[in-house]
């Protein structure tokens, strides 16, 4: 029924992703608010293993579409299509990464229905309100959703994960599969290298504030004077001043360091999802509200190219 | 196999290589990009919106990228025009100008009073692309990721959707083979992972920054830019109405997030916060 909530787990080379259990939640969230099930769907080709692990508590139903190992934009549309229409589920939940948004907006347009994307929140009332952010990270809203049908994905880290051990009912979900459209030959891992900034105690992590190539000599000899290995944000890397196995975030590395110190990083949450978790945490930015400062332990608001030679100076 | 011809040298990335077939099949390219609004260190919430006067526009950044790859495909003899689309209003001009200045052959630029009183959502906005590719039957359209304003990041795929053209989101390397017709990407997954995907042409593809190193508009550029056409559409040159793009997401309420900083902010000058933060990092017992 159209109270329904539909929830697509995600997986990568043979393991749920943690947003999986957390889509669940939101899931859950928005099922109750409505008054219905949450149901979850996985398509892989071990399907029994992660139907097992996908049974969390709150889960209702479990459907199954046994098809390849590996993410096929062409197979998860048609497949969660299928499925919606005939659980005739209101609230289709997927993860917002980077394979949820390979195929949830064409899912939302062959649905006929609105979609939302990277929420940060949900609450379904007389309709659908979602909570996300706007101008990178610098402004929350509220977006209201017209109809009672729609697609919205969830950005990972905003719910728990679903815990516990639930009693869904699973089954193979009865679809008709196209031809992938695009072809998967392989994968690369990136970002090898001389250097594992994942093995660093401490870690001097630059950003955009540093401006040009020249000026890295700064944190350069920041981190040497530490004995601290050095790291960078996503515009650091793109611009190819430093090499890629030196990129901290979502798309890079997730680092647990000792220390992280922060310089010239404004903090988007694609960088805070690769560093949140070190133990203390210093930023140096010369933006007050910057977000690296809402995660930081210490902070000093200033100029990078006056506190970091100071600092260095402190352990020469 | 035709040869690889290398990108041109003032550009020096190693991330985009094309492999021009000799032409027998000459591409057309087209390039959907935005204008942007940042705000400003300290801004002011009107309503549902940013005060005016707070907001700071310009091209956004992934679909500079675009342009950047679109660029390369017409000096490799690949793509044998690059048109630039957009949704916005007149003030949009100047940033559509980079785009040209940078090598679109030519712009479209729609807008419409029905754009004026909302937010145009996914569905919106691919209503209006899909009737701009229908006039300008392109064989590969490239965008951005996300805008860097709204962030929703499904624009193109939901487009892709439409016009029956296969897709591939957030690509961050590309080689075209126009005589197989076929579009040989990665995709940045997370995690420092890349897949490797092979897309028949006719595609979207959704731009991921660093894909290759976006120029800067050259000064002959920015001269020639101004003799080029940019076509304002409204809806009706489309075949559209406004309840075509009615958008089914309003923006309910806007605030600024909480400051969730429970961070110990270190004063003085440089030298006084430089030395009352090395005492911080010694006493973690890490550093010496």
């Amino acid at each position: 029924v159209t109270e329904d909530a539909l929830v697509v787990a995600e997986h990568r080379r043979g393991e749920l992703r943690d947003v999986s259990y957390e889509a669940i939640t939101a899931g859950r969230e928005l099922a109750d608010a409505r008054g219905g099930d949450c149901h979850v769907a996985v398509i892989a080709g071990d399907v029994d293993a992660f139907a097992e692990d996908l049974n969390r508590e709150g889960v209702d139903a479990i459907h199954v579409v046994p098809n390849g190992e590996e993410f096929d934009h062409t197979v998860y549309q048609a497949a969660v299509r299928q499925l919606a229409e005939r659980i005739d589920a209101g609230s289709v939940v997927i993860p917002n990464s980077v394979n949820g948004l390979d195929y949830a907006p064409a899912l939302a347009e062959d649905l006929g229905v609105p979609i939302a994307t990277d929420a940060i929140g949900v609450a379904y009332d007389d309709g659908l309100s979602v909570t996300r952010e706007m101008y990178g990270s610098k402004v929350e809203t509220t977006v209201d959703v017209t109809g009672d049908r729609f697609v919205v994905t969830v950005r990972g880290g905003e719910w728990p994960p679903a815990e516990g051990v639930g009693d869904a009912a699973v089954e193979t979900a009865e679809v008709d599969l196209p031809e992938p459209g695009a072809r998967v030959t392989g994968f690369e891992e990136v970002g090898g290298g001389d250097v594992d900034i994942a093995d660093a105690d401490v870690l001097v992590s630059v950003g955009r504030g540093i401006g040009e190539e020249e000026n890295l000599e700064l944190v350069e000899a920041l981190a040497d004077a530490l004995g601290a290995t050095l790291s960078a944000s996503r515009p650091i890397v793109d611009n190819g001043w430093l090499p890629k196995n030196r990129q901290v975030g979502q798309s890079g590395k997730v680092v647990t360091p000792d220390v992280y110190i922060a310089v010239g990083i404004s903090g988007a949450v694609q960088h805070v999802a690769g560093m949140k978790g070190a133990d203390t945490i210093v930023a140096i930015n010369t933006d007050p509200n910057a977000p690296i400062f809402d995660i930081a332990d210490y902070g000093i608001v200033g100029d990078l190219f006056d506190v970091v030679p100071a600092l260095t100076a402190e352990f020469e | 196999m035709a040869e690889s011809i290398p990108a041109r040298e003032a550009i020096g990335s190693s991330e985009s290589h094309y492999t021009p077939n000799a032409g027998v099949s000459i591409m057309k390219v087209l390039v959907t990009v935005k204008e942007v609004a940042a705000v400003s260190d300290d801004f002011a919430i009107e309503g549902t919106a940013v005060a005016p006067a707070d907001l700071e526009y310009g091209l956004n950044e992934w679909d500079d990228y675009a342009i950047e790859a679109a660029a390369q495909l017409a000096e490799s003899g690949i793509a044998e025009e690059v048109v630039a689309v957009t949704i916005g209003p007149e003030r949009a001009e100047e940033t559509i100008r980079t785009a040209l200045a940078k090598g679109a052959d030519r712009a479209v630029r729609v807008w419409d009073d029905a754009f004026e009183t909302g937010f145009a959502d996914v569905n919106a906005k691919a209503t209006v692309l899909e009737a701009v590719v229908a006039d300008e039957e392109p064989d590969l359209i490239l965008g951005g990721v996300q805008a860097a304003d709204t962030g929703f990041g499904a624009t193109g795929v939901a487009l892709a959707e439409r016009v029956g053209f296969e897709h591939a989101a957030v690509v961050n390397d590309l080689e075209i083979d126009s005589g197989a017709g076929v579009a040989h990407v990665h995709r940045e997954l997370e995690g420092g992972i890349e897949e490797l995907t092979d897309v028949d042409l006719p595609a979207v593809l959704t731009v991921q920054t660093g894909l290759n190193e976006p120029r800067y508009a050259s000064l002959r550029g920015i001269r020639q830019a101004q003799q080029k056409e940019i076509a304002a559409r409204e809806l009706a040159d489309l075949g559209l109405a406004a309840a075509d793009v009615e958008s089914d997401l309003t923006i309910a309420s806007m605030s600024e997030p909480e400051c969730e900083s429970d961070a110990e902010l270190i004063e003085g000058d440089a030298a006084a916060a430089a030395s009352r933060l090395a005492e911080v990092l010694r006493e973690t017992g890490v550093v010496a």
